[in-house]
This record gives C-alpha cells, structure tokens and sequence, in this order.
C-alpha cells in the first residue's frame, strides 16, 4: 500500500470516527463499501473475520479498527487506523463533557440525559440481541444466552469463567 | 437504614455473598474515588480483558458493584452521553471517568488501560487466526463465546432496568422507549443514528416538558 493510499484511509477513519454514533460497529457498512468494494483492498472474507475476530477477542469492539489497518498495511496500518479512528471523537467528546458538566444542572442538559437513558438501556438489549440472533438455529446456544444470562444476574461469578464455558461448550460442537 | 461505608479492599466483593441482586444498589454517598492514574489504568485494564464480546457487562460490574467508582445511575447516565458522541461508548465512558478525576492525565490513563493490552492480543491473535479458522472446533468456540457475550449484554440491561424509576419521563414512557429503540434497531435493523437522532429527539423533547421549572 503506498503512502498516498495510507493517507487515503487514515483520512476516512478521521471522517467515520466522527460519523460513529453510537459506537464504532455502526460504521462497518460504509467501512465495507470503501475497503472492499471501492477500492478492493481488502477481501470480503478477510473484512468479515476481522470484525469476528475482535468480537472474540478480550477488550472493545472498537479493535476490529485494528485489525483491519493489520491487514491493509501491518502495524503502520493499524496504527494509522487506530489513530483516526480515535483522535476525532476522543477531543470531542472531551470538550463536550466538559461543556455538560459545567451545565448539568441546567434544564436542557439534565433533559439531554434523562431522555437518553431509556434508549441506551433499549440499545443495550438490541446489541444482546443481534449478537445471539445469527446462533439461534442451534439449541446449544440458547442454553449458553439463557445460562449465562441467569449467570450474570444472579451470581458473582467472573464473566471471564463464564466466556471460558462458552468456548469448551462451542469448541466441543454444542454451539 | 444507613449501611456502613465499606472499608476498601479490591480483592473481596463488594457486598455479602449469595444477596448479589441487592448489593448494586449504592448511593451516591457510599462512593470511592480512584486514588491515583495508575489506579484507574489497571482497573480498566482489568475490566477490558475479561470484555469478551463488548465491555459494558463487565465495565457496570466492576466500577459500579466492585470498584464502588459510580452508582447505577451514574454509569447509565455516562453511557448514554457516550452513545449519543461519536466514538465508542465505553471508550468515551473510560474517558469522561478518567477526565473526571484526573483531567487529561485520567483521560489518558483510562483510554490506555481499556486499549493498550487488548491491542496486542488481538493483533496477535490476528497474525495467528488465518492458520486456524477453518477448523470446526475454532468456529465453534467463537459461535459459544458470542452466545455467551450476547447473554451477559443482556442480563446488564435487565440489571439496569431499575435506574429507570427515578426517572422524570415516568416508568411508562421510560420503558416505551426502551422497547422502542431496541426493536428499531434489532427487529428493523435502523441505522443506530437515525435511532438516536429521531427517537432521541423525540424522547429528549418529552424530558423537557416535563422537567419545566
């Protein structure tokens, strides 16, 4: 990958980091039309298990971002992706917190939040729901949903343990 | 009836065991705060590295029921301005957390606590993976670890359901827009920023009314 063609796509993670609202999983679709289908740098395959990959991995979803610069172009590549990724919203979104806190108390930021908690709670189910859904054809998984749902409210118990069933479990074929 | 402030050790839980359902429920004056950056860098190291298939099951965990860092309502007040910037909103949750203590300094030490370790691995696991991933027991393992993921994101929604009742929308409307905005985006498959930008407006807007001085 040339210089011109890194600039290329550190200039667009710049854009789509300020474009991800609500997490940077929402902007894998254009991700894919410029990576794969634009510019073919990538294929569909590798784009997929890329966003797989950081899925299974420990830490944010955000690290698909890093793998997909990996793939492009080695470490430069990730570092060029991470780098645009974050440095946009990360300013952002120091300066408005900081701009919210200064107001909390006023009727439009105190509205602002009230009014957003029920959707990110209503989001967080959504995001629940569409990693289960692509393994509901297989009983084993709703065991694991529904176990480690059970799990999760009712026990101490470190999700590390339950995350390790879920791999013996599906790693076995009951997934 | 007012409990004890907690004396302070990282490595117990944060309450008796076998009543976890009651412990979450602290209020603002039973609080910690982080004592250093270094503090607030491993502890989200910590908590990035048991995140498998998103953080947020794990972050609610550890800086509300372990850490004692934020209250419920805390934590789901943060995330929802961190869903509402761009970026991710752990990633922005670690960062109004850490700005909050510690200015830039904390900033920083929360971002590079939640990012630096897993990086590596991942990029490892990268390098790796293309050897490995045609092998049935490789795909399965991945297919059981994302069913659990999907377990525990849920059972976190669940376990916040209750910040709702001090709600000024009331629980009624509050609940209405949960629903609302899950099926938006699970069922119907909306672009999560036309959810937020249309629902939320709209949902914003009704908490102004009702919040009328």
């Amino acid at each position: 990958m040339s210089h011109a063609d890194l600039l290329a796509v550190f200039g667009h993670f710049l854009l789509w980091s300020l474009l991800a609202v609500g997490g940077a999983i929402s902007a894998v679709p254009d991700m894919h039309r410029y990576l794969v289908l634009e510019r073919g740098w990538m294929s569909e395959a590798d784009f997929a298990s890329s966003v797989a990959l950081a899925q299974a991995a420990p830490g944010p979803n955000l690290l698909f971002v890093a793998v997909l610069g990996w793939k492009l172009a080695g470490p430069v590549g990730a570092f060029a992706t991470m780098t645009g990724m974050l440095l946009p919203s990360t300013l952002l979104t120091l300066y408005a917190t900081r701009w919210a806190h200064t107001h909390r108390d006023t009727r439009g930021v105190r509205a602002f939040t009230t009014g957003m908690v029920p959707l990110t709670l209503g989001l967080l189910a959504a995001t629940g729901w569409l990693l289960g859904e692509p393994l509901l054809a297989h009983v084993g998984a709703w065991v694991l949903i529904a176990g480690s749902a059970i799990a999760m409210r009712t026990t101490r118990v470190s999700p590390v343990w339950l995350v390790g069933v879920g791999a013996v479990a599906g790693g076995m074929g009951y997934a | 009836m007012p409990e004890p402030l907690p004396t302070r050790d990282p490595t117990q839980p944060s309450s008796a065991p076998g009543d976890p359902a009651a412990a979450p429920a602290i209020e603002e004056a039973q609080l910690l705060r982080p004592r250093s950056t270094a503090e607030i860098f491993f502890v989200f190291n910590r908590l990035a590295l048991q995140g498998f298939g998103g953080v947020i099951a794990v972050a609610q965990r550890e800086l509300v029921e372990r850490q004692r860092w934020l209250t419920r309502e805390q934590f789901v007040e943060l995330l929802s301005v961190g869903q509402m910037l761009p970026g991710p909103n752990v990633v922005n949750l670690s960062l109004m957390f850490g700005d909050r203590h510690f200015g830039w300094r904390g900033a920083v030490a929360a971002l590079a606590g939640m990012l630096a370790v897993p990086l590596v691995i991942v990029l490892l696991l990268a390098s790796v993976y293309g050897r490995f991933d045609h092998l049935p027991a490789v795909q399965g393992a991945m297919r059981g670890m994302l069913a659990v993921a999907a377990g525990m994101m849920l059972a976190t929604a669940i376990k916040l359901l209750p910040t709702l009742r001090g709600n000024a929308l009331g629980l009624p409307l509050c609940l209405a827009f949960a629903a609302a905005s899950a099926v938006l985006v699970a069922v119907w498959h909306w672009p999560l920023a036309a959810v937020v930008l249309g629902l939320g407006t709209v949902s914003v807007g009704a908490a102004w009314t009702r919040l009328r001085p």
